[in-house]
């Protein structure tokens, strides 16, 4: 197969090759992080000096429902190595969905350098690379606490939705979940909602429509077909991604943000669990859009 | 009461396991249950999506087969799960050697809770444990349709 080029994307430096990984994994700045639905997967075998980070119990909070503080957040990056000036490369099953929400929590706290494995941990196996039980022992590094978690720029709360609406959204879910037919994910019964339906105005464009059977990300092309035409984004330099939890729409973050370059791009990380059960706030249901109150 | 008196001997004793170490060592313990899953047998073949039921709860692909035996009322547990699922395989390997050869009353007298008992909650999250509990569920009313025919 062809290597692919990555130049063809608004900004290539956030994606890799399994070959650049493989040619990279000794460089002392680069820490590979891998980050999975599940929970048990990178020990039966991962890139060899890859450190593990599990969405879950890593990254969120443990009593409020909201991401790792800036001290937590240092101190956790210090653990696995990782310094403010560190490549970090993110991969994981499921077409990197859950390595593109790491990544997008890290953008948060302002670290510069975060990149995804194009293809993920599938890629990486389907090539026959070399794996490894082997979990590395990072010497913990300097990492400074951030001043501040940004949560304005990539991360969107209800209320921003609420004012955003007129302009584009983009819900990530199934069909069935976007029309209301059910209010949960089939496998997830544990994040369902008391409604069924979407943020009015969303356009649907689930979240796997991005990449291809392999796990890797479509051409630039195709995905400007997807987003920019199909789904109505446009020339908007405003976009809302949203799900179920906030996973599966860091995944198309990651798209919009990197991969065609929309400018200002937020992922509403409260996402349906949130907006489908709370009080006053409004929703659409079928498969039209609706309007905005 | 504890958490295993009211579970058949070999569930009770995969539970007790799960106590008797900490958080990081059930992580382990299940990824060794999760390699004991036997190998789905030769009857099922290639298309065993066809010829067992797909637990549809469960976040990955996960079948399930249950041969009876309505001699001596007892059920066979069989699975098949992708290796790139193991924490789904380590919930089946839970219940493959925890109720499999017992009999039908047995079975059905399990606990709906047991997913909770495992102390896993904390290392897992009680989202995935979800997919065991629907696990369960599913055998249970495989063996009730199986009874009442």
């Amino acid at each position: 197969m062809a290597e692919k080029d990555l130049t063809q994307y608004a900004n290539p430096q956030a994606l890799v090759s399994t070959e650049w990984l493989a040619e990279h994994l000794d460089d002392p700045n680069v820490v590979v992080v891998e980050s999975n639905e599940d929970v048990l997967l990178y020990d039966t075998g991962h890139i060899p000096g890859a450190v593990k980070i599990d969405w879950h119990t890593d990254l969120n909070d443990p009593v409020t429902r909201d991401f790792l503080d800036e001290k937590a957040f240092a101190a956790f990056a210090s653990s696995k190595g990782i310094s403010p000036d560190s490549t970090v490369i993110f991969y994981g099953d499921r077409s990197n969905w859950w390595a593109a929400y790491a990544l997008w929590v890290f953008t948060l706290f302002g670290h510069q350098d975060l990149r995804l494995l194009d293809g993920g941990r599938a890629a990486w196996i389907a090539e026959g690379r070399e794996l490894t039980t082997q979990v590395p022992q990072p010497t913990p590094s300097d990492y400074p606490v951030p001043a501040a978690r940004d949560d304005r720029t990539f991360r969107a709360f209800r209320e921003d939705v609420l004012e955003h609406l007129g302009k584009p959204l983009v819900d990530v879910r199934s069909a069935p979940e976007y029309t209301g037919e059910v209010t949960v994910a089939a496998g997830f019964e544990g994040e369902g909602a008391l409604r069924g339906g979407h943020i009015p105005t969303a356009a649907n464009v689930p979240w796997a429509m991005a990449a291809n059977e392999d796990g890797t990300f479509k051409s630039r092309e195709e995905l400007e077909e997807i987003y920019t035409r199909r789904a109505g984004i446009g020339e908007a330099d405003e976009v809302i991604a949203y799900c179920r939890i906030g996973e599966r729409s860091s995944h198309t973050w990651f798209v919009l943000k990197h991969l065609l370059g929309y400018q200002n791009v937020r992922n509403y990380d409260g996402s349906w669990t949130e907006w489908g059960n709370a009080v006053r706030l409004p929703i659409a249901v079928g498969e039209e859009p609706g309007e905005a109150s | 009461m504890t958490p295993t008196a009211d579970l058949p001997q070999p569930l009770a004793e995969i539970v007790e396991e799960f106590h008797a170490v900490g958080d990081r060592e059930r992580l382990e313990l299940l990824l060794e249950l999760s390699r004991e899953l036997p190998e789905l047998p030769e009857a099922y073949g290639g298309d065993y999506t066809e010829q067992m039921e797909q637990v549809v709860e469960c976040q990955t692909p996960l079948f399930l087969a249950v041969e009876y035996d309505d001699d001596a009322s007892t059920a066979e547990l069989i699975f098949a799960a992708p290796a790139e699922a193991p924490t789904t395989r380590g919930f089946a390997s839970i219940l493959q050697q925890g109720l499999s050869g017992l009999t039908y009353e047995q079975i059905l007298a399990v606990p709906d809770d047991l997913h909770q008992r495992l102390g896993l909650a904390q290392a897992i999250t009680p989202l995935r444990l979800r997919g065991m509990s629907a696990m369960l569920g599913r055998i249970k009313r495989n063996v009730r349709e199986h009874i009442a025919v």
